[in-house]
């Protein structure tokens, strides 16, 4: 296989999250707030050519117990209103913001995603997810509960009705000829209309169509009818099939579902969510992920995530000494933590294997906890890691990574100074951008 | 010893006059482009002004009151303001950034917390005006409430009676904003490493607020920003939205027609402090005006008559439209401060060239007769208007969990 007809791999970065994975306790932790924090990420991605930056949301503070999580970040600014900041300082990097499909409205979410996309020249990119969450709701006029099935059904519906909005206005309407005192062409901006199950709108646009016609969208979902859809509409695939195995089995099923839609397999690209961990030598980067590890999971927060499953107070449990012997109290588990998805279907079983893995490797709780939320997905020197990348994105794993750093905000500058230049030198990443939209790109093709 | 004037800019389009986009210096081919109002932006700080304002909409603009119209000779068309307003903050450095966000159909808690992202990325320089919106048309477009239709109803004053509930839904998006603005103490991030946490959780306070059209439980996403309290702004023109005024924003716009009426107007909004039992500062007052600059009089009338000529009829608008040479807006501005009045917002007829002229011809005039600072100080936007950056109004609260009386 020559350079030329290799996969080009895409890259982007993640602002560090409000969660466990983000470190605060260094010295060199930064700011998650100032602004500063998100320039230097977002330039520095830049700098490595990345496809986009990418911002998460989240819109009720989460809760343990009842009482707000403390022992994580906590706080963040608005993502469209940091990411329309971030245009004026860089050029060409995609910026991706977060909005949920349940306590946004069509109408004003696609003129807020339309005014991005002018405002930064074609690089906004739109990731919906769907929350139904009663907790969440209880900040918002609409209220929360949705029901679960209805949740994805409205969000198709709102993208559906997003899209009315943006073809509202031809591509050519505004002229703004001055000898011939035509601003816009005749007829040239229509209403949109739409009567569905979830909305019931019409009216004109404010909002000129914007340079990419639509944001780029990306999506999560994983349940079948979450790949259905984005199978059906999504341009980016944000999965959490990071590793190798799971990874191909992913890609093959949804870029199977395409060819039903007419679509080509590179009109979506799967980007998993992906940690890399570098080093002098492979041993090195190896102590520097257990020492990532360490200051990730703190005494007080490997007890917080033995809580999750058990489901009660563990608060008099000692992080370095051995797991409850007692099984997890299944009747509160539903609500212990609010605000995050809570993904332990069966807290019995997950015990009982946690119990059995601590014993057989003589674990303590805060060791344990490491052992099983511990993730690198690339680990070694920055040519191991290039060469690991390279191959996943060959062997059809995915077709790049979302990074997610540790630290804000220069999590990701190793990565860039040392990976980025490697992968080029294997010539399956970009020295230039080549478009100046972010849908250029990422190689996908101009809407209609 | 003169007080000095605050000063405001008003941007919206290619200028606040319908066919200003058609003259040589405008840019209408741009309007939809960062670079415009990026460029606005450095020129109003040029000019040392405190603050500029951006004009939005949910509807298009229409020569028709309440329902779109079909003509293309004027300009259509506009970006989310709050959007505009952030993207031009990281290119200015002094000037406050204050965008218009409706209330009639957005979540409160979205728009709190834009504007207290605006204050993060500009460093303490964002404020809102708060807008109410009363057309059909804009209920259209979101589907989920019915408000009687205003184009039925006669009289203004009975307008003005259907209109109080929406007024009344603002005061409460204002008074969740700012809950939600001070739910976060100022040093509630502590990152405390003995004790693994990276807040105090005392410091953060759910807000409880319960109204008619919402309920929001709180605490805001995001952190107190650097003002504490954003600046928030009412244009008013009658009694309703000036008790809106004084009940929550710092800052209200009138238009007033000449000094009288500005005497009578600050008056006016004295009586709906009272009415409303404002408490703390009183309200500033500033009044708009449309101005048209030249170097001198007679050709700032000429230019006034081509636009109108181009448009095809006589301009007219709610505030008092000036067509002078800087020392005549000087002088008008002067007799309305002894009228009572503390700052003008001026809306330029004509985009760049208005501004440029306020920025290169009017400051200088006003700063020589002590009307306004040489340049800008150190401090954020609230500061710079002598409000001060206020306490959390829960800091002192020892019981986190309580509602504020």
């Amino acid at each position: 296989m020559t350079a030329t007809t290799k996969k080009q791999v895409h890259l982007a970065a993640h602002f560090p999250g409000v969660n466990s994975t983000t470190i605060w306790n260094r010295p060199d932790s930064g700011s998650q707030i100032e602004f500063s924090s998100f320039v230097h990420l977002a330039q520095a991605a830049e700098r490595g050519k990345f496809d986009f930056f990418f911002l998460a949301e989240g819109l009720r503070l989460r809760e343990h117990r009842g009482k707000l999580v403390d022992l994580d970040v906590v706080g963040r600014p608005d993502s469209l209103t940091v990411l329309a900041g971030l245009a004026a300082v860089t050029d060409r990097i995609g910026l991706a913001a977060t909005l949920n499909t349940t306590f946004n409205e069509p109408y004003e979410l696609a003129r807020q995603f339309a005014s991005l996309d002018h405002l930064s020249a074609g690089r906004a990119a739109w990731n919906a997810v769907t929350s139904p969450d009663a907790f969440t709701g209880e900040n918002f006029r609409r209220g929360g509960f949705l029901d679960p099935s209805q949740r994805y059904e409205r969000a198709a519906e709102l993208i559906a009705t997003a899209k009315e909005v943006w073809d509202s206005w031809a591509d050519d309407a505004v002229v703004a000829d001055q000898a011939a005192g035509r601003f816009v062409r005749p007829g040239a901006i229509g209403e949109f209309d739409h009567r569905g199950e979830h909305f019931r709108i019409r009216g004109r646009s404010t909002v000129p169509r914007s340079p990419q016609g639509y944001p780029v969208q990306i999506q999560a979902g994983d349940s079948d009818g979450g790949r259905e859809l984005a199978a059906r509409y999504t341009d980016v695939i944000f999965s959490r099939h990071s590793s190798f195995d799971a990874g191909q089995r992913f890609y093959a099923d949804v870029k199977g579902r395409l060819a039903r839609y007419g679509r080509t397999p590179d009109s979506l690209k799967i980007i998993p969510a992906a940690v890399a961990v570098l080093g002098d030598s492979e041993a090195d980067a190896r102590e520097r992920a257990d020492q990532i590890h360490l200051d990730q999971i703190s005494p007080q927060g490997a007890i917080a995530f033995l809580e999750q499953v058990w489901g009660r107070d563990l608060s008099d449990h000692d992080p370095d000494g051995p797991l409850p012997s007692f099984d997890p109290d299944v009747e509160g588990t539903e609500s212990i933590t609010k605000g995050r998805v809570r993904h332990t279907k069966d807290p019995v079983a997950v015990a009982q294997q946690w119990r059995d893995l601590a014993e057989s490797k003589g674990l303590s709780i805060r060791q344990l906890i490491i052992e099983v939320t511990a993730r690198s997905t690339f680990l070694g020197t920055a040519k191991q890691v290039a060469a690991q990348i390279d191959h996943a994105v060959q062997e059809d794993a995915a077709d790049g990574y979302i990074l997610v750093p540790h630290l804000t905000p220069h999590g990701l500058d190793e990565f860039i100074d040392t990976v980025v230049p490697e992968l080029q030198d294997r010539g399956v990443f970009r020295t230039e951008y080549p478009h100046e939209t972010l849908r250029g790109n990422l190689g996908l093709e101009p809407v209609r | 010893m003169t007080e000095h004037l605050h000063l405001a800019v008003a941007l919206d389009g290619a200028g606040w006059h319908p066919a200003a986009w058609r003259l040589p210096d405008a840019r209408p081919g741009d309007l939809f482009d960062a670079a415009y109002w990026v460029d606005l932006a450095q020129a109003a700080e040029r000019g040392g002004l405190d603050l500029l304002t951006i004009e939005d909409a949910f509807t298009l603009q229409s020569d028709h009151p309440f329902r779109p119209d079909d003509r293309t000779d004027q300009v259509r068309g506009r970006l989310d303001a709050a959007l505009v307003a952030t993207r031009i903050a990281p290119a200015t450095t002094h000037i406050g950034l204050v965008p218009t966000v409706t209330t009639t159909h957005t979540e409160p808690f979205h728009v709190a917390t834009k504007v207290a992202s605006l204050d993060w990325v500009s460093g303490g320089r964002a404020g809102w005006r708060v807008q109410v919106l009363r057309q059909q048309a804009e209920v259209d477009q979101f589907g989920r409430r019915v408000l009687l239709d205003r184009s039925q109803v006669a009289s203004p004053e009975d307008r003005q009676a259907l209109s109080r509930p929406l007024f009344d839904e603002a005061a409460d998006a204002v008074e969740v904003s700012r809950r939600l603005w001070d739910s976060w103490e100022d040093d509630a991030e502590i990152r405390d490493r003995p004790t693994g946490r990276f807040i105090d959780r005392e410091k953060l306070h759910h807000i409880d607020f319960e109204g008619e059209h919402f309920s929001v439980r709180g605490p805001s996403i995001t952190p107190r920003s650097p003002q504490g309290q954003p600046l928030v702004v009412v244009l008013a023109h009658h009694v309703v939205p000036y008790e809106l005024a004084a009940r929550s924003a710092d800052v209200v716009f009138t238009t007033p027609h000449d000094a009288a009426g500005a005497a009578a107007i600050v008056a006016e909004v004295r009586a709906a402090e009272e009415r409303v039992g404002r408490e703390g500062r009183p309200l500033l007052v500033h009044a708009d005006l449309l101005v048209l600059l030249e170097a001198d009089r007679g050709r700032a009338e000429a230019a006034r008559a081509e636009l109108d000529e181009l448009d095809g009829r006589a301009w007219r608008s709610d505030a008092e439209i000036v067509a002078t040479d800087p020392e005549g807006l000087a002088d008008l501005l002067a007799d309305w401060q002894a009228a009572g009045i503390e700052g003008f917002r001026l809306r330029p007829a004509r985009l760049p060239t208005d501004l440029d002229a306020i920025a290169d011809a009017l400051v200088p005039v006003l700063r020589a007769r002590g009307l306004r600072p040489a340049g800008y100080g150190p401090g954020t936007l609230r500061e710079r208007l002598g409000l001060g950056r206020p306490p959390s109004r829960y800091a002192a609260d020892p019981h986190p969990e309580r509602t504020p009386a």
